[in-house]
């Protein structure tokens, strides 16, 4: 997105909206060779073509093979309705530049809060250290890397104050406790990001970004009959403020008190192995903990994956088809370029039930002497990237819904989930199911809820019976964790039917 | 910045916060440095260093309240930043119970030294840092020919916080960390299990430095050949290492915030039996060198120990100022500091030798509970003992329960705490838990 000058270091997302702005403009150190565009993100950041080259010479100075320099200016805010009203807020200011420095598969990494030269220089000699050598000259030009506008912007969050949020909050409340007499606490709240990045490698790629990210969450609680039930929904995505809408709002509303009325007649099912129907949408989890992380090429390339051998091999029936894709519009797991500068893209995974491809960043790609699939991304520029996920999916399969639940006797039908975790090495993944459905003699029966099901990763792959054609994406809020870094994914799945999962129940 | 300096700009924003139209105001700065060094087979594979700075503030304007932070530290940004946070606050909704707290309940000084800062981590050299991990690494490195890959670490912080209120308080605190560990990962014809061990310990030289490498082999080895077992109701031991993973839940219901918002399951509970006899559970955050020890918490109330469950009655929520004034409680503080079970007779051993049929539970895989009801479901991995001794490892099985019924079920808490953590947890028995396996 183009920078607009009176956007230049908001100090804070939740003032009037259209208030003034540091710092000032570095117009006399602009390089002529530069676009007008990458001038401006430069100009962000208080830094000149000079400062960067003199950097990652710092950088690569004791011989490091590779060097890149990641600034990033994020203002997050985030409002909340509980008890009746809009009545606390917080913002946040992050401000940074990571420096790292690759020696093989050996990484150097350091940042600072502080972008002078000074605090620059000082943190890329610490990076340099992971190399002990002495390293040649480095010149690195400037190559300017266009990306795609995968998320464009209407009305940017920084032109958005809390005055203008607080409407759609306040009908969430309405909404909520209009539905349902059983209805006792609504809990509300906008989160909304916005970052500028700004990205310099050895190689001389410069590139830059505009990262809006938002959601809008509803928590909902209920009593009947001295039983209290809760449930939390959301949606998530990266657009500005026109994301908020009264439509969104009654969705989000009408699903909350729906999802947790069903609750108070939920019980849990008989514990241990069945089948299990897995509805589309959300239930793309599956993907993610079963096998998304396994295929993250850091713990191929390491060995520890239970999926390291696995490439090239059939790991799935051959209606499977997976991907990872970076490029939706929109979406909350896209990026225009990833954090390492590479281009994001669809990367097929399993391709009609063979293990294509891992998920690559640029040591793993540099490893396997492949190109970058765009997955190296980092929390912020405090991390390193590694490769992570962004929005992981199944396309159709040959079946339809009615057909895979008619087709179970006894089994449960999951759709609703909250968490799930895996162990790269064993395989063994969890998901958390926060309501669903028995399945019995072919028909969706009593609800069911908070349990746990658990399996085994490349089992579960193979053990994916049926798909049907209704494959369809989820826009939740999910955080994938991994190394203590987050980052925002999405995922989407066609109902499956999976032969056999442990699920948690009761014993007789 | 210094300590001084510190608390210097706090006062310099708290008072233009105050000029500025805020009627009362909060500051706190601050600062952390830390580095990290990983090793996997001999070989450095990550250095990583890291200086963080920030400034939060919290503002109450016309009855209205905002929190905000940032890591740009200039004066000039910062009183811009306020002045927008204030304009901004003015836009909510007023709020009577926000406040800063009642005067009386700051510390006031005074208070012993609780020593929990280690100064001289910051003149630690990496070559020092490399050897011992590289030290602990070779302790499993090629001393099995299942081995595929062994990592191990080193990672040390310093942190220091000031913090400021405009109605009289003023206290800075301290603290460091070091942790040594190793994780290995095995091939076997069924996966590629792996474990780690961890050390460690608020001061470089109390730092265990040995067996480390050892342990995670010891613990990787064996996993090897997991079996999953009948579904039933098994007595079950959950090692202390995993154990407070099970007591999360329990201190998220007692927080007053989700009593209020009737996300806790122990709403209404106050000196009733929440537990089994024999569960004594104590915040206590005056003890020398503890790892969550402090003089006061993050509103700058005194810190006093107090008893959260005794013999099974729950005796204290965790109520802050805000909650306090919502649920008309007196506040005693946020957040729990060092969590401190009574101990029982024997160790994880000597209650596995006793156990004639049951589950030993040496990890959580995934789970959650249902704040409002209690319910869990939670993955875990473990060994299957009888006649008190291991017969094989598990794996792929759930427990299912519900929060109100486990600690009721609680046989036996063991005397096996790990030093140097918050929670001090022992291994834990319970009778008569939903596992599903086959």
């Amino acid at each position: 997105m183009k920078l607009q000058r009176r956007d230049f270091i908001r100090i804070s997302g939740i003032g009037a909206a259209g208030s003034l702005i540091l710092p000032p403009f570095l117009h006399s150190c602009k390089d002529p060779a530069l676009s007008g565009q990458a001038a401006d993100y430069l100009d962000h950041f208080e830094v000149t073509t000079d400062l960067l080259r003199k950097v990652i010479g710092a950088a690569m100075s004791k011989g490091g093979d590779y060097a890149d320099l990641y600034f990033e200016h994020t203002t997050s805010n985030y409002s909340n309705l509980q008890d009746g009203s809009v009545n606390q807020a917080s913002s946040n200011v992050g401000y940074g530049v990571g420096i790292r420095v690759l020696k093989g598969d050996q990484t150097g990494f350091a940042y600072t809060e502080n972008i002078t030269p000074d605090a620059m220089l000082n943190a890329a000699n610490t990076a340099a250290s992971i190399a002990n050598g002495t390293g040649k000259q480095v010149t690195a030009g400037f190559t300017e890397y266009v990306s795609p506008n995968l998320y464009p912007v209407i009305t940017p969050w920084e032109d958005t104050s809390v005055k203008e949020k607080i409407p759609f909050l306040d009908r969430v409340n309405e909404k909520v406790f209009g539905a349902d007499k059983r209805v006792t606490k609504v809990n509300a709240s906008v989160s909304d990001s916005t970052s500028y990045i700004l990205f310099y490698n050895s190689g001389g790629r410069l590139a830059w970004d505009y990262r809006p990210l938002a959601y809008l969450s509803v928590t909902c609680v209920m009593e009947q009959n001295g039983r209290i039930e809760n449930f939390r929904v959301a949606s998530s995505s990266r657009q500005g403020s026109e994301f908020l809408t009264n439509d969104l709002v009654d969705r989000l509303a009408e699903e909350a008190v729906e999802k947790v009325s069903i609750l108070f007649d939920a019980t849990k099912p008989k514990a241990g192995e069945m089948e299990v129907v897995m509805s589309s949408g959300e239930s793309g989890i599956l993907l993610h903990e079963a096998i998304g992380h396994a295929f993250e090429a850091d713990f191929n390339r390491k060995k520890t994956s239970i999926f390291t051998d696995k490439f090239g091999k059939k790991v799935a029936e051959s209606f499977v088809t997976i991907v990872d894709d970076g490029t939706l519009r929109s979406d909350r797991g896209s990026l225009n370029f990833d954090d390492e500068g590479n281009p994001t893209e669809n990367t097929v995974i399993v391709d009609k039930g063979i293990l294509s491809s891992y998920l690559h960043d640029r040591i793993s790609a540099d490893y396997y002497k492949v190109k970058s699939t765009g997955n190296g991304r980092r929390q912020s520029f405090r991390h390193i990237p590694i490769p992570r996920m962004r929005c992981t999916r199944m396309e159709n399969g040959p079946h339809k819904k009615e057909e895979i639940i008619e087709s179970v006797k006894n089994g449960i039908y999951v759709s609703s989930f909250s968490n799930g975790q895996v162990n790269i090495g064993a395989g063994d993944f969890t998901f958390f199911v926060k309501a669903g459905y028995l399945i019995e003699n072919g028909k969706l029966t009593r609800p069911i809820k908070d349990i746990n099901i658990i399996g085994n990763g490349p089992q579960a792959l193979a053990d994916i019976v049926m798909a049907a054609d209704d494959s369809r994406l989820d826009d939740g809020t999910w955080m994938c964790g991994k190394d203590g870094q987050s980052v925002p994914v999405t995922m989407g799945l066609p109902t499956v039917k999976i032969k056999k999962l442990t699920v948690g129940g009761i014993n007789a | 910045m210094n300590t001084k300096e510190k608390y210097a700009l706090a006062e310099e924003v708290i008072n233009h916060a105050l000029n500025s139209g805020a009627q009362q105001a909060s500051a706190a700065i601050d600062e952390s440095v830390s580095s990290e060094i990983e090793i996997r087979d001999q070989k450095i594979d990550k250095l990583t260093q890291s200086n963080r700075n920030g400034l939060t503030i919290n503002l109450y304007v016309d009855n209205k309240y905002s929190s905000n932070s940032t890591s740009r530290l200039k004066k000039d940004e910062l009183f811009r930043f306020i002045d927008e946070a204030i304009a901004a606050t003015r836009y909510l909704a007023e709020d009577q119970y926000r406040s800063l707290p009642d005067q009386k309940l700051y510390y006031k000084g005074g208070g012993i030294d609780l020593n929990t800062c280690d100064l001289n981590i910051a003149s630690i050299d990496t070559k020092t840092k490399i050897e011992i991990a590289t030290q602990v690494l070779n302790e499993a490195y090629r001393k099995d020919e299942r081995i595929i890959t062994v990592s191990s670490g080193y990672a040390d912080s310093i942190g220091n916080r000031v913090l400021v209120t405009s109605n009289g308080f003023k206290g800075d605190t301290a603290s460091s960390n070091t942790t040594l560990y190793a994780s290995v990962s095995v091939r076997t014809d069924k996966g590629r299990p792996s474990d780690y061990w961890a050390e460690s310990a608020l001061f470089f030289d109390k730092l265990k430095k040995t067996d480390i490498g050892k342990k995670a082999l010891e613990r990787t080895l064996q996993k090897i050949a997991p079996q999953k077992i009948r579904s039933g109701k098994y007595t079950m031991v959950v090692e202390n290492r995993a154990a407070e993973n099970l007591l999360y839940p329990l201190y998220s219901a007692l927080q007053g915030y989700s009593l209020y918002q009737k996300q806790s399951f122990l709403i209404g509970k106050s000196d009733r039996t929440i537990a089994s006899k024999i569960m004594t559970v104590t915040d206590d955050p005056l003890i020398p060198s503890g790892a969550a020890s402090r003089l006061f918490d993050g509103e700058g109330l005194a810190a006093v120990s107090r008893p959260i469950i005794e013999d099974g009655i729950l005796r204290n929520y965790f109520i802050d100022t805000y909650y306090g004034k919502k649920l008309g409680m007196a506040p005693t503080s946020g957040g729990s500091s060092n969590m401190v079970f009574r101990l029982g007779p024997r160790d994880l051993e000597g209650m596995v030798r006793s156990l004639k049929k049951g589950i030993v539970v040496t990890g959580f895989n995934g789970g959650n509970c249902n704040g409002s009801t209690g319910d869990f479901s939670y993955g875990i991995e473990g060994y299957l003992v009888e006649n008190g001794t291991i017969v094989h490892p598990v794996n792929e099985m759930n427990i299912t329960g519900n929060m109100n019924q486990i600690f009721l079920s609680l046989v036996e808490a063991g005397n096996d705490i790990i030093e140097g953590n918050s929670n001090l947890v022992p291994s834990l028995m319970f009778e008569a838990v939903d596992f599903s396996g086959i």
